[in-house]
């Protein structure tokens, strides 16, 4: 499996040729050779998949599934036993990773050729994927936790870079800012978590760290304790931070919706299927860790998946741009993969929540990505953003329209979509597990497909607006990847998922639960019904129910003011309170002080320079006077 | 002649060449030659002192030993370790691109600029702590001229602060030096003689305080910084960056080589005091530097914070945390240096540093601009940089010890990393980015040649470093051993 080191290397060089040399290559040759990379990666890890999963390389003699080192590296060592290493590790999450992201990576590399066609920048936006699409191919194949956070931090400053793609518009500069702030500060919590954790296990390896229940964190973190807590719960818990911030988990999942401010395939590669879930993805592989060492950490993160998506799902109930209703989406799918982590076991059927949170991860990688290419598309056809500017498209853009159901169908958890597979396991792990998140849930999933078909409906459906009479059909090249998508929309569904991933890595069989299911297609009728009633046809209903809401409505137009909280600690409190104050103190105080020494000596030396008037009979004097005192002070003292 | 002292003879040389013509021309050849002699000196070097390394075991290699004063014992020895090869080939490196930076400049500038090269190569290869301090000094007083006379702003108010402050350091400093002469018995002021000499733990308890602070003011060591943001903001492009990215490690390296390597017990003891001043270093210098809005001042307050780090992982007296420590050195020297060459383009065209005044500049000079968000990108601890490198290393190498303060000093050092992002996205959202503000820079011209050169072999170090650590790394963390059996470590 040594060759899976080119999926990541491709993607590197590409983005050194795109970004040095991009100015001579032109943007038509500069976006054929992102692609055709971009290609050549996804094709080598399809390879990867078939030699893993099918062609023996990853099952070993028991049937389980093997850990492979394809490549490893040391590049800094820091300790005599720890050290940072590069490599490629190949395990089942591993492998369907890379699947997603260049499967994702490549349609959204396909698609741009149409949606950008034309911008200033066009090579940039290549290169900026193509380090993007490197770092995340990276962060999923690292080997050690240490190369995990390096990639980590490479792809936060792509998303940055793409998110302020547009960089002349003041909004996407704040928002570029916002993410690479917000999650800065998750990542340090990260960090810290990794020194803890390293400094108590000597090691950065996720093999040794995970490896027999994991045993050595298990061994080597007990006893110890600051304030009440264990050292391992303390790891956990800031290494789950640094996961939450990526994957925009409530406090944390400020800088998402602002995302939105970059060019919409980014959106759907970087804000939707992968970076995002690179939280969920985290702790995955910590899952071991998390299960034996800190079992309580599992907890928190179930109830905060679970406020999380309930939090998100309201606020993306009355959100009116369209793309922002797809980012708290984005976060509410993500935290009902976090919930399902957090009500997993070990071994067996146990291990459901586990394999139905890397289940969903993959279903939801390829549908919420359709859903913002079909969004961009509108988008690219409409020149806006808003609900009130479209309406009526299913006429105009056929192909979008169909694609864009798909994905809402699926996303709504309708059968035999995929996304009905992935939440009806996720629904039913949390049933065994926690019956409070499973309701939580429940509600969620109604509540999602209220919102995803209010989107659809206002899209599609209701009065054509203005702007919406002037619309066409995107062109060929966003709708291949748009039909590729949905065409996986209804496929990946049937992949029986825990064959092939568990948290033991041993296969095992897994049924549908067809009550739970019964449930789920329950709720999520009613919401798509509510929505029809409320969306289909153009009536008063909307603002009636709106205005009863009253200050309930408005709050949550408002994000429930998380953000406006977040904007009067930096500002008010950090920025007046700490940073202006410190910075007056400095310039006052501290150097007030050197000045101030300084201006005592000058002015001493002002003061007493009139002795040294070089008149002798002055010296004299002086000199007289001072014998005498001494002859003085001698004699009596 | 011996490798080293020609690191002292070619800029001296460039000076006397310099009293020949003052044609503009003439003057650039002369500088240019001769400093890109030094620079390939300087990789010579490297590469000889690894081939040297590999065969020989002992601490300092080249050493030339010259009795210079035979009355008070005072030899002209040099020497280099690992460390020392870094501190120059990085010396080497920006005064080479200094030149570039200040392409325009007259004669009499570059004398001084000259000068101000011997003393920083003298100091790094000295081992003798007069022929140290003598460079040390040597390296000063240029620093006085080149702010006042070539400098912005208040320039007369600020050459003088700072060489006042940095001479009161200087102070400590000969106290110190002579009081380790006196104490330790080996009369000498060969560095290495003393240490195995030892000097008595009771005279260490107040000789490595005034040592450390005589270093460490030069090291901008709360609360002795204040030289640093009016010096910085008035002196002339390439003195910031000799200054900030060379001049400013004189201190880390003098803490290091004298302070600490002399007196390890009460290094060792007294270290906590120390670890609190920078550990408030760190973070008050980032904090500081959010509220500023002149570029310089920016950079200034960042240097505090990321100098401070660099006294703080020496502090911390471990392998791990002091390899980082020289590894913060070089990039902190590095991404410094081009910062400080870069908002010298900016504000050779815009006049102004002003963040506020500005906007858009990618726009209108996108090479300037987009190396800037690479130094920035470098100062924030992006992977791939020097950067972060370095920081990686210093937290790694401090969580390594177990007592409370230490950990939670380390956290809040750590906690630099979120605030340096607030900073330099801050200030390059606001100039950088954003719609033309100022209608007059749209007529602005990108880097002239001579300042793209300067910035990209800056970037390409700073890369370098970032990509592919362990060779440095390596060679840095392998010379410490003496060190670390002073310290008991080995």
């Amino acid at each position: 499996m040594e060759f899976t080191i080119y999926i990541i290397l491709v993607p590197m060089l590409l983005f050194f040729v795109l970004a040095l040399g991009g100015r001579w290559l032109g943007p038509r040759t500069a976006g054929i050779i992102g692609t055709a990379g971009m290609g050549a990666a996804a094709l080598l890890s399809y390879i990867a998949v078939y030699k893993y999963f099918f062609a023996g390389a990853g099952i070993g003699p028991d049937g389980n599934y093997l850990t492979v080192t394809g490549f490893n590296a040391q590049w800094l060592r820091l300790t005599d036993s720890l050290h940072i290493d590069m490599g490629v590790l190949l395990d089942p999450i591993s492998v369907m990773m890379l699947a997603v992201v260049t499967t994702v990576s490549l349609m959204v590399h396909i698609y741009s050729f149409g949606y950008m066609k034309g911008e200033r920048g066009f090579q940039r936006y290549y290169a900026f994927l193509s380090l993007f699409s490197f770092s995340m191919l990276g962060l999923v194949v690292a080997t050690n936790i240490f190369q995990m956070y390096i990639f980590w931090e490479l792809v936060g400053a792509s998303s940055y870079l793409l998110i302020g793609f547009y960089y002349t518009r003041p909004a996407a500069v704040a928002a570029s800012k916002k993410a690479f702030i917000v999650t800065r500060f998750a990542d340090f919590g990260f960090l810290i978590g990794i020194l803890i954790l390293s400094y108590c296990t000597k090691t950065f390896d996720f093999g040794a760290i995970t490896a027999d229940n994991a045993s050595l964190a298990v061994r080597t973190m007990e006893g110890s304790s600051f304030l009440g807590l264990s050292s391992a719960t303390w790891a956990m818990l800031l290494i789950f931070m640094g996961g939450a911030g990526k994957s925009a988990m409530f406090p944390l999942h400020i800088w998402l919706p602002d995302a939105m401010e970059g060019p919409t395939p980014v959106s759907a590669l970087i804000h939707a299927a992968t970076m995002v879930v690179a939280g969920v993805y985290l702790v995955a592989r910590m899952f071991p860790v998390y299960l034996f060492a800190a079992p309580q950490v599992l907890t928190v993160i179930g109830y905060v998946g679970a406020f999380t998506a309930l939090f998100a799902a309201i606020i993306a109930m009355v959100q009116t741009d369209i793309k922002r209703v797809l980012a708290f989406s984005t976060i509410s799918q993500i935290a009902y993969m976090m919930v399902a982590l957090g009500v997993s076991g070990m071994g067996g059927h146990a291990g459901e929540g586990y394999t139905a949170s890397m289940f969903h991860l993959f279903t939801h990688a390829f549908f919420k990505a359709l859903l913002f290419l079909g969004a961009g598309a509108v988008i690219h056809a409409v020149h806006s953003n808003e609900m009130e500017h479209m309406g009526g498209l299913r006429k105009r853009m056929p192909v979008t329209h169909i694609t864009f159901l798909v994905a809402c169908l699926a996303i709504a958890g309708i059968p035999p979509l995929s996304g009905f597979f992935s939440k009806d396991e996720i629904l039913s792990a949390a049933m065994e597990g926690d019956k409070v998140l499973f309701a939580v849930l429940w509600i969620v999933a109604g509540i999602t497909a209220f919102y995803m078909f209010r989107l659809y409906f206002r899209i599609f459906w209701g009065r054509e607006s203005e702007t919406a009479r002037h619309a066409h059909e995107a062109p060929a090249v966003m709708l291949v990847p748009l039909a590729v998508l949905a065409l996986l929309t209804c496929v990946t569904g049937f992949i029986p998922f825990s064959r092939f991933i568990s948290p033991d890595n041993a296969p095992y069989a897994l049924g549908i639960n067809w009550g739970v299911a019964g449930a789920s297609i329950a709720i999520g009728i009613a919401g798509i019904a509510l929505a029809a009633w409320l969306y289909m046809r153009d009536s008063e209903r909307p603002q009636r129910i709106a205005a009863r809401m009253g200050g309930f409505y408005k709050a949550a137009k408002r994000r429930l003011y998380i953000d406006d909280a977040w904007a009067f600690l930096t500002k008010n409190i950090i920025f007046r309170r700490i940073c202006a104050p410190i910075a007056w103190f400095d310039r006052h105080v501290i150097d007030g002080t050197w000045c101030g020494i300084a201006n005592v000596t000058q002015r001493t030396s002002e003061a007493i320079k009139g002795i040294q008037n070089g008149r002798v009979q002055a010296y004299a004097l002086l000199f007289i006077i001072s014998v005498l005192l001494i002859t003085i002070i001698t004699l009596f003292i | 002649m011996n490798i080293l002292s020609l690191f002292v003879v070619i800029p001296l040389l460039v000076m006397l060449l310099l009293f020949v013509s003052s044609d503009r021309r003439y003057v650039r050849t002369v500088v240019t030659t001769g400093f890109s002699a030094v620079l390939l000196l300087a990789g010579a070097l490297v590469v000889m002192f690894l081939r040297e390394r590999s065969v020989s075991d002992e601490a300092m290699l080249f050493v030339k030993d010259t009795v210079w004063y035979p009355a008070l014992n005072i030899h002209y020895t040099v020497g280099v370790d690992g460390i020392s090869v870094a501190m120059i080939a990085l010396s080497a490196v920006i005064a080479f691109t200094g030149i570039f930076s200040s392409w325009n400049m007259e004669r009499n500038y570059f004398l001084w600029y000259s000068m101000l090269a011997i003393g920083v190569f003298g100091f790094f290869i000295s081992i003798d702590m007069f022929a140290m301090f003598m460079f040390y000094e040597i390296a000063l007083i240029p620093m006085f001229l080149l702010i006042g006379v070539w400098g912005t702003g208040p320039k007369e108010f600020a050459a003088m602060k700072l060489t006042l402050m940095l001479m009161a350091g200087s102070a400590f400093l000969l106290t110190g030096i002579l009081a380790i002469y006196f104490t330790s018995g080996a009369t000498t002021m060969n560095i290495l003689e003393i240490a195995r000499n030892g000097i008595p733990l009771g005279k260490q308890y107040w000789i490595f305080p005034i040592t450390f602070v005589g270093f460490g003011v030069l090291g901008a060591l709360f609360p002795f910084h204040t030289w640093s943001p009016d010096g910085h903001a008035s002196a002339p492009t390439a003195v910031s960056m000799l200054h900030a990215g060379v001049l400013m490690k004189l201190g880390g390296y003098g803490c290091f080589r004298v302070a600490i390597f002399l007196m390890p017990q009460a290094a060792e003891e007294l270290s906590w005091i120390f670890l609190i001043l920078t550990g408030i270093s760190v973070v008050y210098g980032a904090l500081g530097a959010i509220a500023q809005t002149d570029l310089k001042y920016i950079n200034a307050y960042s240097s505090v914070s990321h100098c401070g780090l660099v006294l703080f992982a020496i502090l911390m007296l471990n392998r791990t945390a002091m390899t980082g420590a020289v590894l913060q050195m070089l990039s902190h020297g590095l991404m410094t240096a081009l910062f400080f060459s870069l908002i010298g383009v900016i504000y050779g065209r815009t006049h102004t540093r002003d963040i506020r005044e500005m906007g858009g500049l990618m726009k209108v000079m996108p090479f300037a601009a987009v190396c800037y968000v690479i130094a920035g990108f470098a100062s924030l601890g992006l992977p791939g940089l020097s950067g972060f490198v370095a920081e990686t290393t210093i937290f790694v190498g401090s969580f390594q010890h177990a007592d409370l303060l230490r950990r939670i000093l380390t956290i809040a050092a750590a906690s630099s990393i979120v605030i340096t992002a607030v900073y330099i996205l801050r200030a390059v959202g606001k100039f950088l980015y954003g719609p033309v503000q100022n209608p007059a820079h749209l007529q602005l011209t990108d880097a002239a040649w001579y300042e793209k050169l300067s910035a990209v072999a800056l970037i390409i170090c700073i890369a370098t470093i970032g990509l592919w650590p362990s060779g440095v790394s390596t060679l840095i963390s392998d010379s410490l051993a003496p060190i670390l059996e002073q310290l008991n470590l080995l």
